[in-house]
């Protein structure tokens, strides 16, 4: 199938799922259920990621400033804005594409497997909308708040790397945190993070929705899922990084 | 009633149905027989419409489903239910949430008037007291009648069973087909049932359709399906050496 069709077809699935729920009861219990499901075991993988991204921003900042002019507190600066316009947002979504996205890809897939599509079909359910719009709402308001988690913990790995390791001070990485701050970054973080969930649910939706065949044909919508959306992510990101930086 | 008028399907250059036309009588287990790949399964999602047409008509008491607006495609499609072959019930809800999901999706009733309708349900089909199992906690039959529980919760006029016997040993096979039969006629239903299982078709065929090759072959009731000249037929139906081991004896004698 070409790039074409599966865009057209991607399109016009995101359309009959961005409809108004017709029923905000079982649509709000799918909504919490898919924000737990998300939610769920993800904090500890971003948590320890998001130490690990910090730490290795301050040493190998720290290596590169080395006999330089550049003093010392700028680790902080360094490490603060790396994590919030880039590292937090990109490796947490890339990250989640990989647990979240193809989780979703394989349960949409199970569920056509299983027939449990049709049924719904059958009784009239927009299986679009009652499948994808709870995942796609539930992904970009749990995603973004698990980004500003990552942010945080990265600062923290940050200053645990630089002041524990014994590098420089506590009160020179401070400085440098409370350096040049620019609250548009901030904004730029919470961007990208609703437009990675949105590329990743969506995508993997879409992967899972029209799954055909058996059990290999799920395995390969479910790597798919996580592929197209990496390399989405990664276009976006440059994309939005343009749009907010010139 | 339902009608089928002129349906033809086609999946790339293969046409699996060929200019079918069938009408299923209400109050009746109407019965789509045939050999697999005969184009059974696609006659009954073009029929439930899952799988459009690429040309014909679909008749619901006089009503075309390709001509009506989401409103009144909404009101047939809560007077229709299905038995899927798998079941197709959802995993993660026990039996009662299965049967009670179209009630949840598409009615304002209370919950006490929900429950009463999931109880009379499932007392219905003999589920009484396996509310809270889940479907991977209850046999394969049993699988069949929570499906059909879900399928009758919202009173249907429309029944449709997809190979309601498939991996089921005989004697539950049997059950399964006494219960949709009954269900039929305490309620007045169109019920049209995919089958390749003869005892099914012995048992409740009150209109049986074989399909060979996409094409209707034959047309008529269980009574007329064993003095059948159609060749096609007798094939299909004594394909089984036993069968015709027997039909061999009964002759001689």
């Amino acid at each position: 199938m070409g790039i074409l069709e599966d865009l057209g077809r991607y399109i016009l699935l995101i359309k009959h799922a961005l409809v108004r729920p017709p029923n905000w009861t079982m649509y709000g219990r799918e909504l919490v259920r898919q924000m737990y499901d998300i939610g769920n075991g993800s904090l500890l993988i971003v948590g320890l990621i998001a130490i690990f991204i910090g730490a290795v921003t301050a040493i190998q900042f720290l290596y590169q400033i080395d006999g330089t002019m550049i003093p010392n507190w700028y680790i902080g600066y360094i490490v603060r804005d790396s994590t919030i316009i880039e590292l937090a947002p990109t490796i947490t979504c890339l990250v989640l594409a990989g647990k979240v996205g193809s989780n979703m890809a394989s349960e949409l897939g199970g569920m056509r497997q299983k027939e449990h599509i049709d049924a719904m079909e059958v009784m009239g359910v927009n299986t679009p909308s009652y499948l994808i719009l709870p995942k796609i709402c539930a992904a970009m308001v749990v995603i973004p708040f698990l980004v500003n988690v990552s942010a945080f913990i990265s600062i923290i790995g940050g200053y645990f790397a630089s002041v524990m390791g014994g590098f420089i001070n506590s009160e020179e990485y401070v400085r440098g945190l409370r350096a040049f701050f620019v609250v548009a970054n901030l904004r730029m973080m919470v961007v990208k993070a609703v437009v990675f969930s949105f590329i990743l649910t969506s995508v993997a939706c879409y992967q899972g929705y029209f799954v055909k065949g058996g059990s290999i044909e799920l395995g390969k919508a479910s790597t798919k899922a996580v592929v197209v959306s990496n390399i989405l992510i990664l276009v976006f990101d440059y994309l939005i990084a343009l749009l907010f930086t010139t | 009633m339902i009608q089928a008028i002129h349906l033809v399907k086609s999946f790339g250059s293969q046409q699996v149905i060929k200019d079918v036309s069938l009408t299923f009588e209400t109050g009746k287990t109407n019965l789509i027989i045939g050999r697999s790949g005969s184009g059974k399964t696609v006659m009954l999602k073009m029929l439930v419409g899952l799988i459009k047409p690429d040309s014909g008509k679909i008749m619901y008491d006089g009503e075309d489903f390709y001509s009506l607006d989401k409103k009144e495609l909404q009101a047939l499609r809560m007077r229709v239910g299905m038995l899927f072959q798998g079941s197709a019930l959802f995993d993660s809800m026990t039996v009662e949430e299965n049967v009670r999901y179209p009630m949840d999706m598409f009615t304002h009733q209370t919950k006490a008037e929900k429950q009463k309708r999931v109880d009379y349900c499932l007392e219905r089909v003999g589920l009484t007291g396996s509310n809270k199992k889940f479907p991977s906690e209850v046999s394969g039959g049993m699988q069949k009648r929570v499906g059909i529980a879900r399928a009758i919760v919202l009173n249907p006029s429309y029944l449709f069973c997809d190979e309601p016997n498939s991996g089921l040993d005989p004697k539950t096979a049997l059950l399964i087909d006494e219960l949709i039969h009954d269900i039929t006629h305490e309620n007045n239903i169109t019920t049209i049932i995919n089958t390749h299982d003869m005892n099914s078709v012995m048992e409740i065929g009150e209109t049986v359709s074989f399909l060979n090759n996409g094409m209707l072959a034959w047309r008529g009731s269980k009574n007329e399906v064993l003095k059948s000249d159609n060749e096609d037929l007798h094939d299909f139906i004594f394909a089984s050496p036993f069968l015709q081991k027997l039909l061999d004896q009964a002759q001689l004698s």
